[in-house]
């Protein structure tokens, strides 16, 4: 065999690949996409006993060669060397659940059978030993005819041993190259295998059975799940405040040691105006969005997420799609990015259709610092009851219109433009686990990075393309600079189209840039009216009391409503292209939430004037 | 008996299964996922606020979650 350089995980869903990946490769992963495809391929190195390193690549989960969704097709043509620009990976590793060994020896079958260097990862043991099942791994090892590593990723045992093998595995006789075996004769096959390789099997007593009995009660179980997510929400606003606060005090002291320190002029108002105000208000919410994923993937990883599906499946029935839906739109509130992406793990290709064009109305973290400002400026912060304040409510309102939005768009989508077969669900419900804080932290820093890196490029450029458009030409004796400005001259156009629905100027201006992202709108309006202002203290005052002083509630109330539907995220667009294969459905998709957006922005605005507000 | 009418808790052999009456994706996934002719299974949970629907079942050591009209395909043989 030519030079040892590439390896790869398989296995089935819920096989623990992703926590044996982290255990092998450590912190430094590389997260990119596989050529011509949205799957996720994610690749790390993992140290060899003899010091050299090779790539490890992290497969998707699949149950067989025979690719029932996308995520499983890149799995087959990864194996088989079919997917053009990635050559097939040298060592198979194949991870098996210890506590479920008959089922995933049907999927190891196939693998085997292809002849390639391969490696078996036993992995799990713990939990199985804990089920009262003891297995031979030599026996298991005899009868599959390649190397059997017994592994517990989450304490780190085996890895070394796994490695050693990885670095040893051989080509063997292949039998055919492509199995002709058949599910039934593999399922045989395993029942057979795994009988041999238990040595014994005693008095399960499985905890997750009772942990079911508890979160699948028919009343109890929806009513803990919807208190969970009642916690998540309140925890996204409560907790992240101190270190919004902290970050937001950063910054200004960062803006104000700029003026204090640097001569008066453009290259000083580009960083203060530009950067600082600019990408300072988008950076101020990382906290939330960690917090919000914090919950995600906590609930993913101790296989919480599976049941909160199971419990959301009737009422996701009731709008035609199914509870496998729950998962990406939960993750949309994050971000509609991984969430659009998730949706590869649904079969049916109506109802991941439906679920793709709904997601952008799941409020994503993007659109909290636009809400945020809005709130804190224009509705009074007391209490309606005690501990629920009018602010929260407010926001809760927000959410809630989006979801209820989503629901109603999904019930015409499925009658019209995605109409089938109603949709079934079927899904594996994996077994509890104590996720493991290593991996949490790392996947919260893998999403951190992804944010920041978003803040520091995307919403850096447009911030500062923005500060420059606002800047030149320069403003004359006694003309503002707005005014006098290319932005300003083109928001001047376009507010001839907004006006009807309240919004001003200012608002056009900054819907420009947040074509690229919503937060854009916050750092835009922040932005501009730094520029704008005539003196250092206007220009200082916080960007919520030049809001209360230029806009009136309508104009505030209706640019939220705008917010709810606009489709205003250039990688969300880019997403959806690649994930539908076409621009038809981005542009479905752009047409129906900037038409949404249009009505109700224009309802809520005349519906306020009307109330007198 | 069809699979969607086994009292929660009884064990059962799945005798027949009328994969006609399923979508084709959803018959693989649900043969990938050991439910096919001879499985051994029995119903963990069933229906969420009072319905129907889904319904957990636990097939070897594995749960799985379906619907009813899936479980409706399946001849079962209570043991």
């Amino acid at each position: 065999m030519a030079e040892l350089r590439t390896a790869a995980l398989v296995g089935n869903p819920n096989a623990g690949k992703s926590a044996l990946f982290n255990a092998l490769t450590g912190a430094r992963q590389k997260i990119a996409n596989y050529p011509g495809v949205t799957v996720e391929r994610k690749a790390g190195r993992l140290t060899l006993p003899s010091g050299e390193a090779i790539e490890l690549t992290d497969l998707p989960g699949s149950y067989g060669l025979n690719a029932t969704s996308p995520d499983e097709e890149v799995t087959r043509r990864v194996i088989l060397g079919e997917l053009p620009g990635e050559p097939a990976p040298q060592v198979l590793v194949v991870v098996l659940d210890a506590s479920n060994l008959e089922q995933h020896l049907v999927f190891a079958q196939e693998v085997i059978a292809l002849g390639r260097p391969t490696v078996v990862a036993l992995n799990m043991v713990d939990l199985a030993e804990r089920d009262g099942l003891v297995i031979d791994p030599a026996a298991l090892a005899d009868a599959l005819g390649v190397p059997v590593i017994p592994t517990v990723a989450v304490r780190r045992r085996g890895l070394d041993e796994l490695a050693a093998a990885i670095a040893v595995a051989e080509d063997r006789p292949a039998e055919h190259h492509r199995p002709h075996t058949t599910l039934t004769e593999r399922r045989l096959t395993a029942h057979a295998i795994a009988e041999g390789a238990i040595v014994s099997e005693t008095a399960r007593h499985r905890m997750h059975a009772k942990l079911d009995r508890l979160f699948l009660h028919p009343w109890l179980g929806p009513l803990i799940l919807f208190a969970l997510l009642f916690v998540v929400f309140q925890a996204v606003f409560s907790w992240a405040t101190p270190f919004a606060d902290a970050l937001e005090g950063g910054i200004g002291a960062l803006s104000d040691l700029a003026r204090a320190h640097l001569p008066e002029g453009l290259p000083r108002d580009l960083l203060t105006e530009g950067v600082l105000a600019g990408v300072g208000s988008v950076v101020v919410f990382l906290p939330q969005i960690v917090i919000l994923f914090f919950f995600i993937l906590a609930m993913e990883a101790s296989g919480y997420m599976a049941r909160a599906a199971f419990l959301m499946d009737r009422l996701m029935a009731g709008v035609g799609l199914s509870g496998r839906s729950f998962i990406p739109l939960l993750s949309s509130f994050a971000c509609a990015i991984p969430g659009i992406m998730a949706t590869r793990s649904i079969t049916d290709s109506k109802d991941r259709l439906t679920t793709i064009l709904i997601a952008p109305l799941m409020t994503c973290s993007a659109r909290l610092p636009v809400y945020a400002v809005i709130i804190a400026a224009f509705i009074p912060n007391r209490a309606v009851l005690p501990g629920v304040g009018l602010q929260g409510l407010v926001l809760l309102g927000l959410y809630v219109f989006g979801i209820v939005a989503a629901m109603l768009v999904a019930l015409v989508l499925r009658r019209s433009v995605t109409k089938g077969a109603a949709s079934g669900f079927i899904m594996e419900l994996p077994k509890y686990q104590m996720p493991r804080l290593g991996d949490l932290a790392l996947g919260l820093w893998q999403r951190a990075w992804v944010f920041l890196r978003r803040a520091g490029t995307i919403i850096f450029i447009v911030t500062v393309a923005l500060w420059i458009l606002l800047n030149f030409p320069r403003a004359g004796e006694g003309e503002n600079q707005v005014d006098a400005s290319i932005a300003g001259k083109i928001a001047n156009g376009l507010a001839v189209v907004v006006e009807p629905i309240g919004f001003n100027r200012d608002i056009a201006l900054s819907l420009i840039p947040a074509m690229a992202a919503r937060e854009v709108a916050v750092s835009s309006l922040a932005t501009s009216y730094a520029v704008g202002a005539d003196d250092e203290e206007e220009q200082a005052a916080e960007l919520g009391e030049r809001l209360k002083a230029d806009w009136s509630l309508p104009t505030a109330l209706a640019f939220l409503a705008w917010f709810v539907f606009a489709p205003q995220c250039m990688s969300t667009i880019a997403v959806t292209r690649r994930e539908t294969n076409g621009w038809k459905w981005p542009i479905v998709m752009l047409l129906y939430l900037f038409g949404l957006a249009y009505v109700f922005a224009g309802l809520t605005y005349w519906g306020a004037v009307a109330l007198g507000l | 008996m069809t699979l969607d009418l086994l009292p929660p808790g009884t064990r059962a052999l799945i005798t027949a299964v009328d994969w006609s009456a399923l979508v084709a994706e959803e018959a693989a996934r649900l043969q990938a996922l050991g439910l096919d002719v001879g499985a051994r299974v029995a119903v963990a949970h069933r229906g969420v606020f009072g319905g129907r629907d889904p319904i957990a079942l636990t097939v070897g050591r594995m749960t799985v979650a379906l619907r009813r009209a899936h479980a409706r395909a399946m001849q079962v043989e209570a043991l």
